[in-house]
């Protein structure tokens, strides 16, 4: 239930992505044409509409903002040409910044896993990315089967391609904390 | 020999070394060179945008300003790279405070003014499709295929180079010049479910089991992509395996870039066939094409 109304958080999503949550005059369609609606707590529309409320909690704690892919389907098919994908985007990084705890655990994990291999090597090595995801998720029985057939195909690499300048990618992660 | 400078990406050089293998082998045929851009970086894929946006300029920046001291355009074969290269470049070269903030980081001018150019794009301006409709030596007679762009490569609208966001036609154009019969359906640019893959692995088995059952109501014997993400995703979750690897369905999956050497009549593409997970050679063999 809403009982009370801030615009703190509009102010700082506007501030965050410029972009305009409160321009959305809820037609529906961003929510209509996600392909990951059926696995969402709340709709894309209604995401914009608690922005307008001040929701943050709902929102900051909420499978919606891990489970969009960024796929901007519906940043592509706003009439009022909000970036919904990118107020996404703002939603999760608030999140992060804002220690509240996710509701889908591993997706943060996978990230932060992903961006930590960036950070080492400059690029992605995939059995690296893996292994570091599946220690820190602790999911560590998927997919043998599927890591077996890709061995077995060459498909996954076992010694990484590395950028020389790695002083200068580590530079990048320590100067882009927001 | 006009030469691009190219940006390989990640993927290209394990998982999908067949995409990137038959894009440069292509191109040579072809008759233009794809230069690989010094000591490049990882453009941050979704984690990083997803998670600090001043990351997701900046690693793309990295990358920009290499691409600035070669001049030219820079082509570009993976779909996530593409996007994400392209929207930092938009970004920076738009406001001129992001430029500075993404220059400071970086340590380099990130202001490349060329084209940022998907290779699909690069074959249809150089080379054009009644040029390449008689390069064609073994025409792909028999095989069926549905395109599948997958979301990335037409978003953000307008971003796109010379096609239609929301119907694009350039692969299926580029599959028919070859003498493929190309099926028309509505799934080209619906996403397979990206880097959920292997956190949520159920989701992405949902949306990639419907783009296999709308391909074979299309009447489709194999799909076509421009993305590494596509064709893993594709390939890799039909079914959520734990101990066994299953496949619930048999069409193939190629990279565009595998066809056009076959159908060029190149060494190569039993090599790199041999390698997905969805063996493409029994189509092959029986279409008479291998």
């Amino acid at each position: 239930m809403i009982n009370a109304l801030s615009t703190a958080l509009e102010k700082e999503v506007e501030e965050r992505s410029g972009e305009k949550p409160r321009l959305c005059y809820q037609c529906g369609k961003c929510s209509t044409g996600c392909l990951f609606n059926f696995a969402m707590d709340i709709l894309p529309h209604q995401v914009m509409k608690l922005v307008q409320y001040g929701q943050r909690e709902r929102l900051l704690g909420s499978h919606t903002i891990w489970i969009c892919a960024s796929c901007e389907t519906c940043t592509a098919r706003c009439p009022n040409d909000i970036d919904v994908a990118r107020v996404m985007d703002t939603l999760r990084a608030m999140a992060l910044e804002g220690g509240v705890a996710p509701a889908e655990r591993n997706i943060p994990i996978f990230h932060r896993c992903f961006l930590g291999n960036i950070q080492a090597t400059g690029r992605i090595s995939e059995p690296v990315l893996m292994g570091a995801y599946k220690t820190l998720s602790g999911d560590l029985f998927s997919d043998i089967g599927l890591a077996v057939r890709m061995l077995k195909k060459g498909k996954i690499k076992l010694i990484p391609s590395v950028v020389r300048g790695s002083r200068e990618v580590r530079r990048i992660f320590r100067e882009a904390k927001e | 020999m006009k030469t691009y400078s190219y940006y390989p990406g990640c993927s290209q050089l394990s998982s999908a070394e067949e995409y990137g293998e038959s894009a440069l082998r292509v191109s040579e045929k072809l008759g233009f060179r794809l230069e690989t851009l010094p000591d490049w970086n990882c453009c941050g894929a979704s984690s990083a945008h997803m998670t600090n946006h001043l990351l997701a300029l900046s690693l793309p920046g990295r990358d920009l300003a290499k691409a600035r001291e070669r001049g030219g355009d820079l082509v570009v074969v993976c779909a996530a790279c593409y996007h994400n290269l392209k929207k930092a470049q938009a970004e920076i070269l738009e406001d001129p405070s992001v430029a500075a903030r993404v220059e400071r980081i970086v340590g380099a001018d990130p202001r490349f003014e060329g084209r940022i150019v998907h290779l699909l794009d690069v074959v249809a301006e150089e080379v054009g499709l009644e040029a390449l409709k008689e390069k064609v030596v073994r025409p792909l007679e028999g095989l069926k295929p549905v395109s599948y762009y997958g979301c990335l490569m037409v978003r953000p609208r307008g971003m796109i180079e010379n096609d239609d966001p929301d119907n694009p036609r350039l692969m299926d154009d580029l599959l028919s010049a070859m003498g493929a019969e190309v099926k028309k359906w509505s799934y080209k640019t619906d996403c397979c479910g990206g880097s959920l893959s292997l956190t949520r692995t159920d989701v992405v088995v949902k949306l990639v089991n419907r783009i296999f059952e709308a391909a074979e109501e299309a009447d489709a014997n194999c799909i076509v992509v421009a993305c590494p993400m596509c064709l893993a995703n594709l390939e890799m979750r039909q079914s959520e395996g734990r101990l066994a690897f299953r496949l619930e369905h048999d069409l193939p999956v190629f990279f565009f870039t595998e066809l056009m050497a076959l159908a060029l009549g190149m060494e190569g593409p039993e090599e790199w066939f041999a390698k997905h997970l969805v063996d493409p050679r029994p189509l092959l063999y029986a279409k008479g094409l291998a």
